[in-house]
């Protein structure tokens, strides 16, 4: 990133799942204290924050419980591209001089089942919602259809990638989905949107996670292994982009928002695609995780196909995707889920990512969050 | 015959034996649904499908005010269907079996009743119909 250089020095988890009872912003703040706590840093030496959520109307609101010292808070909401908004503008905060030491926090606590609401939140008629087509989850089976129809991607391998999600979060003993699922077993699971199965998708959950970060000529003074911000860039959609709740699209069509992040931030960090030990991509769906592959460079459209069947993307492969389960074994609570892949990424780089550490001394890693209505923050980090 | 009123005013050409949907135009580039003050225009009512998915679960009601209950849900699907030299538009499809459906067949709109309200009123939406092959496309305009 340009001028000042920012490292993150503290990360903190509140794990995603069912908390009956627990508010959500006591679930922020446990989140926020436990990365302090990681820093070794106290929330009154944090002079700038950002608190993203979807279902807290004020985040902000949190200084209630982590304390009143005055220093500015932004709210941000974003889509599920939140997480990554916030570590971006609080990334930002340092650079532009507010704080050499911030926070990104991040919260939800959503209802079962799939996320719904009024269509005119979006400026979308009435009748879309009342006729059944205003579901965010159509997209992604009508993506992933086409794509496997023009480059021969089979169900199996969309099975294949739901069962190494599943297993990845056996080995993360703060994954909401901690059993193990065979390829077979969520291929004969009941579909829900062709191609789709249940366990294909994640569920809405709760939870919150949180980043310190720091001037990168201060973070010595919190860890003594700081992972330095080398790019985080969000985009939006231009014309013709495929995404969620379309009632029509244009004929021409153009790249998702996420080819349009993943470039910017490979330009901006001066790494490439190859330079990548282990990443994190959303995987609202297994189909999602198969596209990003190729939408964030790391392979040509059609070749995840062999990707998959040689275990690339498993720990043990050249490319570990979604180490800790992705949204697939922790759920997505939207605020949140960025600032969980980033955590993971940190903990993987430092060395502190338990039985599903990968091995290799990794060096560089990545993060990507897609949804609607069309945005898509990518992260790169390094050592 | 029991009682019919579509969704939504001014959405397809309503009642006709070949309904069209109702979009905007202007400086070339085509609206559905349409932009408030722009000139409307009607939509062909061929095209091909682009895409699909299924629904097999009622949707959260509201805003779905199709059959709410999971035992007697009657599952659907939902496509993107490419209008040549117009544009991609989204509507359920009146066929849900996936094994029927093949990205870049002929698809061809039609009205259908998606929900009976308790007075027996049938409201009706548009959803395109698969054009059996070798169906006659004579006397189709292409809008």
């Amino acid at each position: 990133m340009s001028g000042v250089d920012v490292a993150i020095v503290g990360v903190g988890l509140f794990p995603f799942g069912r908390y009956p009872g627990t508010q959500c912003l006591e679930m922020g703040a446990q989140a926020a204290r436990d990365a302090l706590a990681d820093a070794g840093a106290e929330w009154k030496d944090v002079q700038s924050a950002f608190v993203g959520s979807h279902e807290v109307s004020n985040p902000d609101s949190i200084v209630g419980l982590l304390g009143l010292t005055g220093i500015p808070v932004r709210a941000v909401f974003n889509g599920c591209a939140t997480g990554g908004t916030s570590l971006q503008m609080a990334a930002k905060a340092i650079q532009y001089g507010e704080a050499d030491l911030a926070m990104a926090i991040g919260m939800d606590k959503h209802p079962r089942g799939a996320f719904s609401g009024d269509p005119s939140i979006l400026g979308l008629p009435a009748w879309y919602g009342q006729t059944g087509m205003f579901l965010t989850t159509h997209f992604f089976g009508m993506k992933i259809n086409r794509y496997m129809q023009q480059h021969g991607i089979s169900r199996e391998t969309l099975a294949k990638v739901a069962s190494k999600n599943f297993a990845n979060g056996a080995r993360n003993p703060q994954a909401w989905r901690r059993t193990p699922m065979t390829p077979e077993a969520i291929l004969d699971s009941e579909i829900v949107n062709y191609p789709l199965t249940r366990y294909m998708y994640c569920g809405p959950d709760e939870g919150a996670a949180a980043l310190v970060l720091a001037r990168a000529d201060q973070a010595h003074r919190y860890t003594s292994t700081p992972v330095f911000v080398r790019a985080a860039e969000l985009r939006s959609r231009r014309p013709g982009a495929f995404e969620v709740q379309s009632p029509s699209l244009p004929l021409e069509s153009a790249p998702s928002p996420s080819v349009d992040a993943s470039k910017a931030a490979y330009e901006v960090a001066g790494i490439g695609p190859d330079d990548v030990n282990v990443a994190q991509l959303q995987d609202t769906d297994a189909g999602s995780e198969v596209i990003h592959m190729a939408e964030n460079g790391f392979c040509a459209d059609g070749e995840q196909e062999k990707w998959i069947a040689e275990g690339a993307t498993e720990l043990t492969g050249r490319l570990p995707v979604n180490t800790d389960g992705g949204l697939i074994a922790n759920g997505e609570p939207i605020g949140a889920s960025g600032l969980r892949q980033i955590r993971e990424i940190v903990l993987q780089l430092q060395g502190r990512a338990g039985d599903r550490q990968i091995a290799g001394d990794p060096r560089v890693g990545y993060t990507h969050l897609y949804g609607a209505p069309g945005a898509s923050a990518v992260t790169i980090l390094s050592r | 015959m029991p009682t019919q009123q579509p969704v939504a005013e001014n959405l397809f050409t309503w009642p006709s034996d070949e309904p069209r949907l109702i979009a905007s135009e202007r400086d070339g580039v085509i609206s559905f649904p349409p932009r408030p003050g722009d000139p409307t225009r009607l939509l062909s009512r061929r095209g091909t499908l682009w895409t699909f998915t299924t629904q097999q679960f009622p949707p959260p009601s509201p805003p779905y005010d199709g059959d709410p209950n999971p035992k007697t849900h009657v599952p659907y699907a939902v496509g993107y269907i490419e209008l040549p030299g117009e544009l991609l538009v989204e509507a359920r499809l009146t066929e849900a079996d996936p094994a029927k459906l093949r990205v870049g067949q002929e698809m061809e709109l039609t009205v259908v009743p998606y929900v009976t309200r308790p007075d027996g009123t049938e409201i009706l939406t548009f959803a395109f119909a698969p054009v059996a092959d070798g169906a006659s496309t004579s006397g189709e305009g292409a809008a």
